[in-house]
């Protein structure tokens, strides 16, 4: 349906007088930053993608095939830095809550615009210092993303610079927590109430709390470790009185906290999801929206479950194990509660929808084997191996990743205004979907058989597995580029769309697509609720 | 763009969401602080007696001022009397000025006795002592930082006031940088018992 009405969208007008580049870069339209977000880490992705591709061809064989040692230390810290701070903690709220919330709460924008951009700023800032990390000093990081010490207080390589960009992008983190609970308690429409939010907004509100309350902890550890790179005070030392396991705590207690600032968008994604292509009221609404809480909480308890093998108390092990298996329960109240809600839907297989199937299986895999890991009996034996590699990549990976992918396919043609070619989409999915498990399921054969993580050379008895790994690797590269490059160029030549492509009946929906600058056209009927489909019909 | 849309409440719930991340900011340092007193009670003593009491009363007691003026000030801009609101926010400046001061002639009195983050002389003395020494300059600096920080913000304050950005009918801004300016006052608060009285 092409725009009849005179109403411009988002990108004819600027709402200031910047024009071209200037008027993306200090806009404080939540939609034109939300897809700034998106552009830089999906770049990023891209850089993060190819340093894991690196990781899996070294892996080959045993021995050297492609790097030193070195470098291959540098490179799997530098994977899980960009892959965990710079893209999966911003990807669904940064760049999705940004241009989706305040148009579900049928607001004009976040409750601090200007905040918004300096967050994207911060953002931007602790992305370029985490690349300049790379090329200056002596060498790029080598300590895993964990940063642990002592090892992190010592090495020569460019850890300082790393650890403020990671202090950087947490602030950035914690502003646009704080934005998103503020816009959720001030600015929903009149009539959209608590309980008329869609879940995206829940799951949303959910993870602000967790960025505000556990990102600082992150802020002050990484800060430390730069105090004491600097000035050397001693606090993780043993040899100035100092304790190493106290840093793991204080990491933990932020980290552990943020794979749910990573899963629970996520989750909120994959709820808004499968109500529109099972046509039917979503099963358990309130029970939905209250596990996301109770992830928040119940999750933020748990942190030292990664330190079973650290020498702790049996007491705390049981405590922290016992915790462990809590959070399993609103993690699984949900799964039952989308499977419920496709029984007896009029299921239609649209490209959204199959990469939420796929999250919600990849999802059940990472979350079963984390209970694996989150029993103290059975963790001592595959502490540290690659089955804690694959249990977190299917989590990380294949959660908040399909996720994301799955947000794309839904709520991007709203951005654009036309639709990619959903045939190859699908196609994509199955190639995703095969190379992903033919690259992460060996790897929990191979660690339960013994293979340590992150090292660099391995026994030949744990080929067979990294080498259908690396085979796995390139399918889901393939995938990646499938994907990708329909998404472009539906985004870019696709048929153009109308308000509501997937016939869902949430606010976005009911607005042009693209949206205008202050979100609304005409004042959206709040008076549905969010996953009412009486009445509504597909506008394509 | 249409109407600038105020929000008082959404200000204020901001600006409590950020103070929590201040708290828990500071709050890894005193989960620190609780872990090596357990450790090191007795060096976490020896090391308390050699600050001295008096600067630290000294600094609460100018921090409690400033807090106090502050809130003078915000008392006046709702009034409408916006000189003496100027007037007090200043005085918090210069208390906040007063406050660093303090802290640098105490901590170059230790500089000059040779206790500073991996000097020869820290590095002799017991490890609890090296502990305590480290959180201590590593507390109080961060604490300092804040207070350099909220000095600033008050300095935006006064600017914003001429401006008459902030004024009767919409002095948010000012009640949050107060908000953000007792906390760092409250944070001292828990400094001082914890370093110069302990134990």
């Amino acid at each position: 349906m092409e725009n009849t009405n005179a109403v411009k969208s988002f990108y004819e007008d600027s709402g200031s007088s910047r024009t071209g580049i200037m008027s993306w870069l200090f806009t404080t339209d939540h939609k034109r930053i939300g897809l700034m977000y998106m552009y830089v880490l999906l770049a990023m992705f891209v850089v993060g993608v190819c340093l894991g591709l690196a990781i899996r061809l070294e892996l080959i064989a045993p021995g050297k095939t492609i790097m030193e040692a070195q470098t291959y230390n540098a490179v799997f810290t530098l994977h899980g830095v960009i892959m965990i701070f710079i893209v999966v903690i911003p990807s669904i709220p940064a760049a999705f809550g940004n241009m989706i919330l305040p148009i579900q709460l049928g607001a004009e924008d976040v409750s601090f615009p200007r905040l918004n951009l300096l967050s994207w700023w911060l953002y931007i800032t602790g992305t370029v210092m985490a690349l300049f990390s790379l090329f200056t000093g002596q060498g790029a990081p080598d300590t895993g993303w964990t940063f642990y010490v002592p090892f992190s207080e010592f090495t020569t390589t460019n850890v300082s610079v790393a650890v403020i960009a990671v202090f950087i992008l947490g602030f950035s983190s914690i502003l646009t927590g704080i934005n998103f609970i503020t816009t959720i308690h001030r600015l929903r429409a009149p009539g959209i109430t608590w309980t008329k939010m869609p879940l995206f907004a829940w799951s949303l509100y959910a993870t602000g709390w967790i960025q505000v309350l556990a990102t600082p902890v992150l802020g002050i550890t990484v800060l430390l470790i730069f105090v004491e790179r600097v000035l050397g005070v001693g606090l993780f030392d043993p040899n100035k009185g100092g304790d190493p396991i106290l840093y793991q705590h204080l990491f933990w207690i932020y980290s552990h906290p943020a794979v749910y600032i990573m899963i629970l968008p996520a989750m909120g994604v994959v709820s808004d999801i499968i109500p529109v292509f099972a046509r039917k009221n979503i099963f358990g609404y309130k029970t939905i929206a209250v596990s996301s809480l109770m992830i928040a909480f119940a999750g933020s308890l748990v942190w030292a479950h990664h330190m079973f093998t650290s020498g702790m108390s049996d007491t705390a092990v049981l405590i922290f194990s016992l915790l462990t298996f809590v959070v399993a329960i609103p993690s699984a109240i949900k799964v039952f509660n989308w499977t419920a809600t496709l029984y007896k839907g009029s299921i239609t297989l649209e490209p959204p929808l199959l990469y939420s199937l796929g999250f919600i299986f990849l999802f059940s895999v990472g979350g079963l084997t984390g209970l694996i890991l989150g029993s103290a009996g059975t963790d001592i034996h595959v502490h540290d191996t690659y089955f804690v590699v694959s249990h977190f990549h299917y989590v990380i990976f294949g959660g908040t990743g399909f996720g994301l992918f799955a947000a794309m396919h839904y709520w991007l043609p709203k951005m654009y205004g036309r639709m990619y070619n959903k045939k190859v989409a699908k196609i994509a999915f199955a190639v995703l979907f095969v190379g992903f498990n033919l690259l992460y399921m060996p790897l929990f054969v191979i660690g339960l058989q013994g293979m340590p993580r992150r090292y660099y050379d391995y026994l030949p008895q744990y080929q067979t597995g990294h080498m259908i790994s690396t085979f796995g690797s390139w399918i889901l590269a393939l995938g990646l580029i499938i994907m990708f490059v329909n998404l472009y160029k539906g985004y870019t030549k696709g048929p153009k769309i109308g308000r509501n492509p997937w016939g869902g009946s949430t606010l976005e929906w009911q607005t042009m697509s693209p949206p205008p600058l202050l979100n609304f056209d005409r004042e959206p009927d709040t008076s549905r609720r969010p996953y009412d489909f009486k009445g509504v019909t597909p506008d394509e | 763009m249409s109407e600038i849309h105020k929000d008082y409440t959404g200000a204020k719930l901001g600006m409590w969401l950020f103070l929590f991340t201040e708290v828990l900011l500071f709050g890894g340092l005193f989960v620190l602080y609780s872990t090596y007193l357990y450790k090191y009670p007795q060096d976490f003593h020896t090391g308390g007696k050699q600050l001295d009491v008096f600067i630290g009363t000294l600094n609460t007691v100018v921090l409690l001022l400033s807090s106090f003026f502050v809130a003078l000030g915000i008392t006046y801009i709702q009034r409408g009397e916006k000189k003496l609101a100027i007037r007090y926010t200043l005085l918090t400046i210069i208390m906040a000025f007063g406050f660093l001061i303090n802290k640098s002639i105490e901590w170059s009195a230790k500089f000059h006795h040779g206790i500073y983050p991996n000097s020869e002389h820290l590095l002799e003395m017991p490890h609890g002592e090296q502990i305590f020494f480290g959180l201590y300059f590593v507390m109080t600096g961060l604490h300092g930082i804040h207070v350099i920080i909220g000095a600033v913000v008050m300095g935006v304050m006064v600017w914003l006031m001429k401006k008459d950005n902030i004024n009767k009918d919409d002095f948010v801004k000012l009640e949050n940088a107060g908000l953000y300016w007792h906390l760092v006052d409250l944070i001292w608060i828990f400094l001082f018992p914890l370093f110069y009285l302990v134990l």
